[in-house]
């Protein structure tokens, strides 16, 4: 007779965390992370469904109920390994991933009560793995291919880490002089601390993957002088431009885009400063306008540097705010406000130029278009003035024109984006491209997912050759 | 890491280094700058590109000790190394034919504008220099420039040497005819000379530096207003129409942090006292 099922309980494993009040002083991790205990509990209440629904919520397909079970077992070891098949970078994934919209969307559980945590269970298998050395996994034999990948971000990171362990030789090439792309300059120490962004590009430094810093692409070389060293070039640039409203006063000081301000703090570490060079400008009230993940990084970064005012600024209201709901919470509970169906219409300077107010006007939500998109309407005469001693502009980003200028033949669509097929082949024989810059503004793991699509492509184009 | 192969002093407090970076060295067109990063705690700072040695595989940038980082770089000797350099960054200059060319530098900025100047005369133009600095012995690059151009003018603001202030371009203007004015050098130098040329209707070039952070685009700090668009000092520059920049806009920006550049600076040389 077999033993007595145990009940499975329908709450998942709370993530432990720093509270609001503690963390408004520091730029340390929010999410403190599972311990051994709370995994093996949360583990237990996967169900190891057959069809494994949450597989397909996975835009890289990470066998989740095999991790999960080794999880079970204790094989923390194993479970790293079984991850590290399908996504290079999990104790990231672990932590920026959207999963509530991805593999836990799909989770039987969530039919009875909250998924399985499955984003909490990866980056506790992934840092369990980072704390006891990683393991190398074996290579192929050495094919003698060359690939050349633009930008150390999460789809160039992934390319090289699937092509290197194929056998071929890759260069990473890498602008900024840190690689990880937006993970390193974009998301804030508190949601995913550079030190493992550090130990992932090690990782797949140590695989065998060359990494060159301080190496722009357009500048340095064009993609046709790679191409005649290269076997193939991945382009992974992201979305790195920002953008502004185009309203009067946007060029007054103490008005950043939020790349700026981000790239200040997280990449050049401003939040130390004077020790860290890199100074950063910021009154007692600060605005940021826009609604998404950014603009609450953005906006929880503004907090934790002494700011005691801090407003969002967003045009709908806040059913239609594209930010993740968690991250909506956690500024709200670090004592973020929230200016719903407002939108900025000018900025205004003191005498020596410093932004002192935001002229903004009310709005309204019309009936859903066809598509059930509500557009917001500015109310006539609403129009009234935000004191703000800084404004941070977090209205998305757009490609980076470089490449694009410099390489002649590269079909790319209006907005910038560079136009690829199914397999990420650009219009050039040999060159594909990836994430943010083919899609847009979108998830880590989105252009993860790219990445390894690109790089199957690339390796069946490398192995006809 | 990027090894200073030679410095050698212009006048006091103003260097200029050249640093090994071979394939760097291969792609640099007058016009252009790096962004470099002196240690791990450094910040990223922009400079225009004063010469490049094919041979030796180096590029050089002349530099101004006014801040932290400018007087960190000015300590370091040769033999030393920076840890990041990034380049060569912005459009090149666009170098013709263009008759007469007037090239006008200011400060540190005669350097990197002796670059183009030769580029003018090997491209055939008849080249003026005007070389400017605020007093007598922070001229630079006079013998560089009397060699390259056809003639060469010096100005100072005291008058210490050659002419007082620029006004005097006013009456070459009326003698000469002039087909381009590049400037290169402070802020308000370069406003002043768009304004001379302006009534004269000599097309402008100048060469802007604003504060910047990752100069490929991806800051936004370097915003100016040209005309009525705005435009990024990093790629869409550093050339501009002196005719359409709003100056005072440029030099609001630069000011931006000119508190915490004091305590930057301050912090550092109390560090550097108890090593």
């Amino acid at each position: 007779m077999s033993a007595p099922k145990p009940k499975i309980s329908k709450e998942a494993v709370p993530m432990p965390k720093q509270t609001p009040e503690e963390r408004r002083y520091n730029f340390k991790e929010v999410a403190i992370g599972y311990n051994q205990e709370n995994a093996l509990l949360e583990a237990q209440r996967c169900l190891q469904c057959r069809e494994a629904p949450c597989i397909k919520g996975c835009p890289v397909g990470v066998h989740i109920p095999v991790f999960i079970k080794s999880v079970k077992e204790s094989k923390f070891e194993e479970a790293a390994k079984q991850i590290k098949e399908q996504n290079s970078l999990p104790a990231v994934c672990g932590r920026v991933c959207p999963q509530e919209e991805q593999c836990q969307s799909k989770c039987t559980l969530g039919k009875i009560g909250e998924p399985v945590s499955i984003g909490r269970l990866e980056r506790y298998v992934a840092d369990w793995e980072r704390e006891h050395g990683f393991v190398i996994p074996e290579k192929r034999p050495p094919t003698g291919k060359k690939v050349a990948v633009i930008g150390a971000g999460p789809a160039g990171l992934t390319v090289a880490s699937d092509l290197i362990k194929l056998g071929h030789e890759v260069t990473v090439f890498e602008a900024l002089h840190k690689p990880g792309g937006v993970l390193t300059y974009g998301i804030p120490e508190f949601r995913l601390p550079k030190k493992i962004v550090e130990a992932e590009a090690e990782y797949i430094q140590k695989l065998g993957v060359t990494l060159k810093t301080d190496a722009l692409i357009g500048r340095l070389y064009t993609i046709e002088e790679l191409l005649q060293q290269f076997n193939a070039v991945f382009i992974g640039t992201g979305a790195g431009l920002p953008t502004f409203l185009g309203i009067p006063g946007e060029n007054l000081c103490r008005i950043y885009s939020a790349n700026e301000f981000l790239i200040r703090v997280n990449l050049m570490r401003s939040y130390d400063f004077p020790r860290a060079a890199t100074p950063i400008c910021v009154g007692q009230k600060v605005a940021v306008i826009g609604g998404g993940n950014v603009a609450m990084d953005a906006a929880r970064c503004a907090v934790r540097l002494g700011v005691k005012e801090v407003k969002i600024v967003y045009r709908r209201s806040r059913e239609q705010m594209p930010a993740r709901a968690e991250e909506i919470e956690n500024a709200e509970e670090e004592g973020i406000e929230f200016e719903f169906l407002t939108s900025p219409i000018r900025l205004i300077g003191d005498e020596r130029r410093n932004v002192k107010a935001i002229e903004c006007i009310r709005m309204q939500l019309a009936e859903p278009d066809k598509k059930g998109r509500r557009a917001a309407i500015p109310v006539e005469g609403s129009n009234f003035l935000m004191d703000v001693d800084t404004v941070i502009m977090a209205i998305g980003r757009t490609p980076n024109p470089i490449i694009k200028q410099t390489t002649e033949g590269l079909v790319t669509a209006e907005w910038g984006g560079i136009v690829v097929d199914e397999n990420g082949k650009t219009s050039i024989e040999g060159v594909y491209a990836g994430g943010d810059i083919v899609t847009g503004e979108a998830t880590v793991i989105s252009a993860m997912g790219a990445g390894r699509r690109a790089a199957k492509a690339i390796h069946e184009l490398l192995s006809k050759k | 890491m990027f090894k200073i192969e030679t410095k050698r002093s212009l006048a006091p407090g103003i260097n200029l280094f050249s640093l090994s970076a071979k394939e760097l060295a291969a792609k640099t067109k007058p016009g252009q700058f790096v962004i470099l990063r002196i240690d791990e705690d450094g910040e990223r700072i922009p400079l225009t590109i004063a010469d490049v040695d094919l041979e030796k595989g180096t590029v050089s940038v002349a530099c101004h000790e006014v801040g932290k980082t400018s007087k960190q770089l000015g300590r370091l000797n040769e033999g030393d190394s920076i840890l990041n350099l990034l380049g060569p960054l912005g459009k090149p200059a666009e170098i013709k034919n263009y008759g007469t060319v007037l090239c006008v530098g200011g400060g540190v900025m005669a350097a990197p504008l002796h670059f183009q100047a030769r580029a003018f005369r090997e491209a055939g133009n008849n080249v003026i220099g005007v070389v400017g600095a605020t007093t007598k012995n922070h001229l630079i690059f006079l013998d560089e420039m009397e060699k390259t151009c056809n003639e060469l003018y010096v100005a100072t603001d005291d008058g210490t040497e050659g002419h007082r202030g620029i006004d005097f371009l006013k009456d070459l203007f009326i003698e000469r005819k002039v087909d381009r004015v590049i400037t290169e050098g402070p802020v308000v130098m370069m406003k002043a000379v768009s304004d001379l040329t302006r009534q004269q209707g000599i097309p402008t070039i100048v060469n802007l530096l604003p504060i910047m952070v990752d100069g490929m685009g991806m800051c936004g700090a370097c915003r100016v207003t040209v005309g009525k668009n705005m435009l990024f000092g990093c790629v869409d520059g550093p050339e501009f129409d002196g005719h359409q920049v709003d100056f005072d806009e440029l030099l609001a920006r630069l000011k931006t942090y000119t508190p915490q550049e004091k305590i930057a600076y301050v912090f550092w040389e109390e560090g550097e006292k108890h090593q």
